[in-house]
């Protein structure tokens, strides 16, 4: 058995483990509507915890992605009602900006030699700041074009809707995972998380990926902030403040170690399902009070950690052993 | 260039050294050299680290490359793969000059490197460690089965067969050298650089490592190996060259070179060097203070027996690996014993951690003084008053002026060289911080000191000095452990000495016994056999 | 004395410098800036106001520059504010006395501080990664204590924490200048300050001169924690109610920035409390002198992010490397 895949499993078992519970308890949550909504309601997180993914598997971090998102819609809000400009145009626009802002992002980190951490702190007060100066207010979204992508999905059988923005975030995790698989880029990005100045060493372009690793991160922020004013037909700078720290747990509930080097993109939208999922159930029951979604999520993150330290551990053992 | 010319242009080719004068050997520039690096110069500052090495490397030769820490191997290494930028001197590669400004270019140029903490990356596949950079691709996506192929058909080369798109973190360490060779050989296939590949590897894993560098020099490459197990050196290469204080000492057949006549080439003084000034010191017959029997920690040291009375240096000598530190580290907790005791003074004592040892008035002075000595940003006063304040406990603080008094005493007493007291000790020369590093112990009282090559690096008037010291300290009452590499050192000062081989202790030699060629003979004898040729 | 006197204000020259020009930039577009006026006893003006909205996030830099200092980072201080605000509006409301609330807060951000140090020290976990746990479940753990409802007390001692004043002072400003210059002379007249700073430059070297190092980053961890639940008291009381969605949201990350601000390197090391108390002042200060000065609050944000930037550029060891070597070369 490949070591490399017991923290995707158990991810996938857990998901499956915890469904069935809900399952076993509320039926109707295995309805394709509950399956749709859970795609459609998460497809703004599941986009962004993709770049995420990329950031954290290179050894990074990223925390601008809620205030790239709710830069982008506010920036989508106050273009569509002040210029003539069509949403597509201001799509590719707002994704110019924010593509070069992680890019930006990731040369600093790169060239000034500092953390992560404190540069994407700086980019996060940054995209809100700016989010501020757009508008403080939030702006309904009126263009037609908005509805009509609402009213673009898949009817699947037993009533539920595979929407145009929950296939999208199913698209952009197989893209992901096609990335972080099958490209140079994508192997790159495990180098850099297996050991910078050892990648360097063996010929990665350290600079060129950093920025790129960015840049991708900033796009699909960028990206998920498009799905986001879709999703709300509306922008509000206020908006998806802390959903870096969602996209970081679902990163690591999805099995990627928060140091980098290992994990899989596809792990994150189980992590993301299952944040959905603990959401949905408390939903369904009514009863049960919102804040066990942090509390849960945190055991579940903690749990991760401590896995991760064992695998770490036991394959030392073992290695002196094989 | 004929040999006429060489040795009208001051020899640069000219590589014997005189004080052996049956090695004078003129290196014609032979077409067979595949590698020759002339005339290389290193400087850091404060310190030349290579001064004029000629060294060449032939088509298919296993060639040695050895010398103490500090000799400049992985300097004249780090020359030739472009690590680092060389201040004088000419590298040819198979005829052509060449000058590497990084490894990627050796890389590219021929000369592969394979270190001994492999410096690949153990969280990606076998066969992307292999192809990195290089994976074979299709419309821009990585084409994993033609890679993992390759990846095989390469492995298979070298007589292994392993699950290529496992982590290569997952594999032992001699599995990770073959790739790493492999990786290196297939990107490089001129020259190949072995840098203490065999550290960590059991025998029959060495056995493995052996043959396939055999394969290789078959093959016609040009290996360089460096290591510390001299059985290794005469198992395997054809030549070897020593190294010493950047020096090149000589290069030799591996054949015609005797054992003993290695290990003095390594360890460098002469052979005939004056006796031990026999002053059997009264301390020697005086009553055993610490008691350690039967000690050892499996894995790490094998278990020993040693006695120290007070006011006796006992040196350890042992080439480098030969589990010298090992025992340092042992008899001060920074490893736990897993058998035997510890007495002071006819009453068993709790060595478990370096601050248990402290308790027990035991002070350590580290080899790698950067990593395990200074504390960088610290000024040098903090640095001195570090140990005596964590024995006092963080409530009761030396005061302002203790602190100050302290510092000022040692740096007078140790004539430690900074313009101030409150100056960050990571400014300070190496022979500087090693003297602080000292005072932090002296100043602690210390009834049992451990000094692991005191004098490393360090340039000849603070040597002088510190040898200085140890007398002093000795004369105290302070009973001291001093591993060095430097034999004329300990046959002075040494009451006693203990000489290691592979992890165990193998001699103690005592009074008269006491002379370098002793202490050559006992570190180079063969495990349980005569001299080697 | 003199001399180290001399060397305690070339430390602190950058940060009271900045203090100084940002308060004089106020001052110009709001005449009314230095203004005092006592009522009541109590002193009132926009300078005290800067202390007073200040104290949170100083109180948070004092734990934040000594977990920084050995080369950690506590990312849960804001949730665990949140925690023991719950608790004590919780311990309020039940009808305790007021010394059992306090306990009860004080106990509480203790024990989140042995479960951050508990990580690090003992399980090897990295700061960043350990301290997120508590980040992310924190919050819920609080709304579990309040039951999801702003909880309201009306216990007229613990108001006072929060809008009471002492000699003139509000209490909130009392508390963090009392508890900072306490930890001050705690690490400082005693020789945890030189322990800290060695176990956060040389982990090995350090153990290797017998400093307990566990022993030191638990503690380091729990006065973090001690921090977050006297700033939680703070914040709660203020409000005269615990709010557990957004008590102490992103607090984290001013602490933080002040800490940066005030010169400690996130890489650990010298550190310098008093530094950090200017940072989070400047901080503040450059909150209240945008709404005075009044340029749109919108704006706050991206000056605090010029800020970083700035600070970053300067400190950057390419940066820093690069200024090294031209003032060398001047010498010569």
């Amino acid at each position: 058995m490949n070591q490399k895949y017991l923290p995707l499993i158990a991810t996938i078992v857990i998901f499956i483990v915890s469904y069935a519970v809900c399952a076993a308890q509320y039926p109707n949550i295995l309805s394709t509507r509950v399956v749709g909504n859970l795609l459609t309601d998460n497809a703004f997180l599941g986009i962004a915890a993709v770049g995420m993914t990329f950031v954290i598997l290179s050894g990074g971090i990223d925390l601008s992605i809620g205030s790239v998102i709710a830069f982008t819609g506010i920036f989508l809000a106050v273009m569509l009602e002040s210029t003539s400009i069509h949403p597509l145009a201001a799509f590719a626009l707002v994704l110019v900006i924010t593509t070069l802002f992680g890019a930006i992002m990731g040369a600093i980190i790169h060239y000034l030699e500092m953390p992560a951490f404190i540069v994407t702190l700086a980019g996060m007060f940054l995209a809100r700041g700016m989010a501020f100066v757009l508008s403080i207010d939030s702006i309904p979204i009126k263009h037609p074009f908005y509805a009509a992508m609402k009213g673009f999905y898949y009817k699947l059988p037993g009533g539920g809707r595979i929407t145009l923005i929950g296939g999208l975030m199913v698209l952009v995790f197989a893209l992901g995972i096609l990335l972080a698989q099958r490209t140079r880029f994508g192997t790159n990005v495990y180098a850099l998380g297996g050991g910078a100045q050892t990648s360097a060493l063996m010929g990665v372009p350290v600079g060129r990926t950093t920025i790129l690793i960015y840049g991708l991160s900033g796009f699909l922020a960028g990206l998920s902030g498009i799905v986001y004013s879709l999703y709300t037909s509306a922008g509000y700078s206020l908006a998806t403040v802390g959903v870096e720290l969602d996209a970081i747990a679902a990163v690591v509930i999805g099995g990627t170690l928060l140091t980098g080097g290992a994990g899989f993109v596809g792990g994150t939208l189980v992590g993301v399902l299952i944040q959905g999922l603990i959401q949905t159930y408390i939903t369904f029951d009514g009863s049960l009070s919102s804040w066990w979604t942090k509390i849960l999520i945190g055991a579940l993150l903690f749990a991760f950690i401590l896995m991760q330290k064992a695998i770490l551990l036991l394959s030392r053992q073992n290695k002196r052993y094989s | 260039m004929s040999t006429a010319d060489a040795i009208a242009c001051g020899s640069p080719y000219f590589t014997g050294d005189l004080r052996f004068p049956g090695t004078l050997v003129f290196m014609l520039n032979n077409t067979n050299d595949i590698l020759t690096a002339v005339g290389i110069v290193k400087t850091f500052p404060g310190a030349v680290a290579l001064d004029k090495v000629n060294f060449s490397l032939r088509r298919g030769e296993v060639h040695a490359l050895l010398g103490e820490n500090g000799a400049g191997k992985s300097t004249l290494i780090k020359c030739m793969t472009g690590a680092y930028r060389r201040d004088a001197g000419t590298l040819t590669l198979d005829g052509t000059e060449i000058d590497p400004h990084d490894t990627l270019d050796a890389q590219k140029l021929g000369i592969g490197t394979v270190y001994q903490e492999v410096n690949l990356l153990g969280n990606l596949s076998v066969a992307e460690n292999l192809f990195l950079g290089r994976q074979p691709r299709r419309f821009g996506l990585v084409q994993t089965g033609e890679m993992k192929k390759r990846a095989n058909a390469l492995l298979a080369q070298y007589g292994i067969n392993i699950n290529v798109s496992a982590a290569l973190g997952s594999f032992s360490v001699a599995i990770q050298q073959v790739v790493a060779i492999a990786r290196a050989v297939d990107l490089s296939g001129k020259v190949l650089i072995l840098d203490e590949p065999t550290a960590s590897l059991d025998a029959q894993e060495v056995e493995m490592l052996f043959r396939i560098v055999r394969d290789l020099r078959a093959r016609g490459l040009g290996i360089v190996f460096i290591t510390h197990f001299l059985e290794q050196v005469y198992d395997l290469t054809d030549r070897i060259t020593v190294l010493r204080n950047g020096q090149l000492v000589g290069t030799r057949e591996t054949a015609s070179l005797p054992r003993r006549e290695l290990v003095t080439m390594m360890l460098g003084h002469e052979l005939q060097s004056a006796e031990k000034a026999v002053a059997e010191a009264e301390s020697s017959s005086g009553p055993v203070q610490f008691r350690f029997s039967n000690y050892g920690k499996a894995g790490t040291i094998k278990p020993f027996d040693l006695d120290v009375r007070k006011g006796e240096v006992v040196g350890i000598a042992g080439l480098l690996g030969s589990g010298r530190t090992e025992t340092a580290e042992l008899l001060f907790g920074v490893h736990k014993a897993d058998s035997g005791t510890a007495e002071i003074g006819g009453k068993p004592a709790n060595l478990s951690s370096p601050r248990a040892a402290i308790a027990a008035r035991f002070g350590f002075c580290p080899e790698d003084r950067k990593v395990d000595g200074i504390i960088g940003e610290l000024s040098v006063r903090e640095n001195i008053a570090l140990a005596l304040q964590a024995r006092r406990g963080w409530a009761r603080p030396l005061s302002a002026a203790e602190q100050n008094a302290l510092a000022d005493r040692y740096i007078k007493a140790l004539d430690i060289r900074t313009s101030d007291r409150e100056k960050p000790i990571r400014l300070l020369s190496g022979g500087n911080q090693q003297k602080a590093i000292l005072a932090r112990w002296l100043a602690t009282n210390p009834e049992f000191l451990i000094l692991d090559e005191p004098t490393r690096g360090i340039d000849v008037g603070a040597h002088a000095e510190i040898i200085r010291l140890i007398r002093e300290l000795c004369a105290q009452g302070m009973s001291l452990i001093v591993i060095s590499s430097e034999l004329e050192e300990l046959v002075a000062y040494s009451s006693r000495v203990l000489v290691l081989r592979d992890r165990a202790h193998v001699a103690e030699l005592t009074g008269s016994e006491i002379t370098t060629e002793h202490i050559v003979n006992a570190i180079a004898a063969a495990p349980g056999a005569g001299e080697h040729p | 004395m003199i001399e180290s006197a001399l060397r305690f204000g070339h430390r602190l020259l950058p940060q009271l410098v900045a203090l100084t020009i940002i308060l004089l930039l106020i001052w110009l577009v709001f005449p009314g800036f230095f203004a005092l006026e006592i009522q009541n006893g109590r002193l009132y003006g926009s300078v005290i106001d800067i202390l007073n909205r200040g104290a949170p996030v100083a109180l948070l830099a004092v734990g934040m520059t000594v977990v920084i200092a050995t080369k950690g980072i506590d990312l849960s201080v804001g949730a665990v504010m949140a925690i023991c605000g719950a608790v004590a509006a919780a311990s309020s409301v039940r009808g305790d006395p007021l010394t059992v609330t306090l306990l009860l807060a004080i106990g509480t951000g203790l024990v989140c501080g042995v479960w951050n140090g508990f990580l690090v020290s003992v399980l090897n976990i990295q700061p960043i990664i350990a301290t997120l746990v508590l980040m992310v479940a924190g919050r819920g753990i609080a709304q579990l204590v309040t039951e999801g409802a702003i909880l309201t007390f009306n216990d007229p001692g613990l108001i006072f924490i929060g809008s009471g004043a002492f000699a003139g002072l509000p209490m909130p400003v009392v508390i963090w200048l009392v508890f900072g210059i306490a930890v001050t002379l705690l690490v400082r007249r005693t020789a945890l300050g030189m322990l800290i700073e060695a176990v956060g430059i040389n982990r090995r070297a350090s153990t290797l001169s017998g400093i307990q190092t566990p022993l030191l980053l638990m503690a380091a961890y729990m006065l973090s924690g001690l921090c977050a639940a006297i700033a939680g008291l703070i914040v709660t009381a203020d409000i005269k109610g615990a709010d557990a969605n957004n008590a102490g949201l992103w607090l984290e990350l001013d602490a933080i920035l002040a800490v940066v601000v005030g010169g400690t390197s996130l890489l650990g090391g010298r550190f310098s409390i008093i530094a950090s108390l200017a940072g989070a002042m400047i901080i503040q200060a450059v909150n209240t002198g945008i709404l005075l000065s009044g340029f749109p609050p919108e704006f706050n944000l991206i000056i605090k992010a010029a800020i970083i930037v700035i600070i970053l550029v300067i400190q950057s060891p390419r940066v820093q490397a690069g200024v090294t070597f031209l003032s060398r070369k001047s010498v010569r």
